[in-house]
């Protein structure tokens, strides 16, 4: 797994940006706020300026954002790298035929769905969330992008907590990280 | 107001972003042509097209506040504050924004829907517009208004890629400038 070069001064002042709630969703848990990153001009630029700088020129022609904050850092990813954006999203928010997979939360199950075809058999594909925990909704993206023959060449993020090893969830799908928030 | 009618009329890119989008119909129920912007954001040239044709815009108009509007206003909004400079702002349905909020309701055909916005992202006076995929009745856009005013900003425009016929013929939404790329298509007009 990758992190983002901590002796990038780009780094510093991303993570500095990033507000951290306490007890949000629920008590006890540290929530990694990246809405406040957004509010910062120069790091959101150096957030997406990072990303681009590690993607662009490596033949990938799909970045996949997974809803909702996916879905602010992906489309300006793609646009620089001259790839197509394509929205993973919860059950039935995608009109038209889509492809579904299932994955495992805390308690129960969610479904992330894709439209068939937005993405095609060999095609290279970046996955794109603002954070990854357990690993589970990158896992299902992963493995509906293999489903139509796609290679997922990595998963990028913002923030990763690594004590909840969402790293392992990922198979050999290598992650890319800018801050790690133990 | 449409792009077509200001400034833009025969603009080969307006009509291969309307190309581009797909309708989908009886979506997300009967009668209704569902007008699907995924595609668009398939094609890199017509993607790129639309956001610089609102950079384009807003550019020299000292915006620092771009509000986009889940879901949808978050695949359009944030490139075009990086590329103008200014803030991107989530406006979020209940319950997602971890912070201290404000909330609008707004009405839909039957019943009610909340949009929030964080309190302090936006500070009195700043200039913002709002983006969104699209503008139907324009009850969405009316409460991100509300919430944009209610912590002090100038709401300068609205601009929204596709506008229903509902908002054909109007230039302004509560009083705030509308600003549309293109009209819905019907299924016959698909490829």
């Amino acid at each position: 797994m990758a992190t983002g070069d901590a002796s990038d001064p780009r780094i510093a002042g991303i993570a500095k940006s990033i507000r951290v709630i306490p007890d949000f969703p629920k008590p006890g848990i540290l929530f990694q706020d990246i809405t406040t990153l957004l509010l910062h001009t120069k790091a959101f630029r150096d957030t997406i300026d990072l990303f681009v700088e590690r993607y662009q020129g490596k033949g990938i022609s799909v970045v996949a954002g997974v809803e909702a904050r996916g879905f602010i850092f992906g489309p300006p990813i793609a646009l620089a790298i001259g790839a197509k954006f394509v929205p993973m999203r919860k059950p039935n928010k995608l009109p038209g035929p889509v492809i579904a997979e299932e994955y495992s939360l805390e308690y129960g199950t969610d479904k992330m769905e894709m439209h068939e075809g937005a993405v095609e058999a060999g095609e290279k594909v970046l996955v794109i969330d603002d954070l990854i925990a357990t690993g589970g909704t990158l896992g299902a993206a992963i493995r509906l992008l293999g489903r139509v023959g796609a290679h997922v060449v990595e998963c990028a993020c913002v923030i990763e907590l690594p004590e909840l090893k969402g790293r392992d969830r990922l198979g050999d799908t290598p992650l890319f990280v800018l801050v790690s928030s133990a | 107001m449409f792009a077509a009618e200001n400034g833009l009329k025969g603009d080969p890119r307006l009509e291969a972003i309307s190309r581009a989008i797909r309708v989908v119909p009886h979506f997300p129920k009967p009668g209704i042509m569902f007008q699907d912007i995924t595609t668009l954001l398939l094609d890199h040239k017509a993607f790129k097209d639309t956001v610089e044709i609102f950079v384009d815009r807003y550019r020299d108009m000292d915006i620092s506040v771009v509000a986009g509007v889940e879901a949808r206003g978050f695949m359009f909004g944030p490139s075009i504050a990086l590329a103008i400079g200014a803030k991107f702002v989530p406006l979020r349905k209940p319950r997602k924004l971890p912070g201290e909020v404000f909330s609008e309701e707004y009405v839909l055909e039957y019943g009610t829907d909340c949009l929030q916005m964080h309190v302090g992202a936006v500070q009195a006076g700043e200039r913002a517009i709002v983006i969104d995929d699209l503008v139907a009745t324009g009850g969405t856009l009316s409460a991100a208004i509300k919430l944009l005013e209610r912590a002090g900003a100038e709401v300068v425009e609205c601009g929204c890629v596709i506008g229903l016929p509902e908002v054909k013929g109007q230039r302004r939404l509560d009083g705030k400038p509308l600003y549309i790329l293109v009209e819905p298509r019907d299924i016959d007009d698909c490829c």
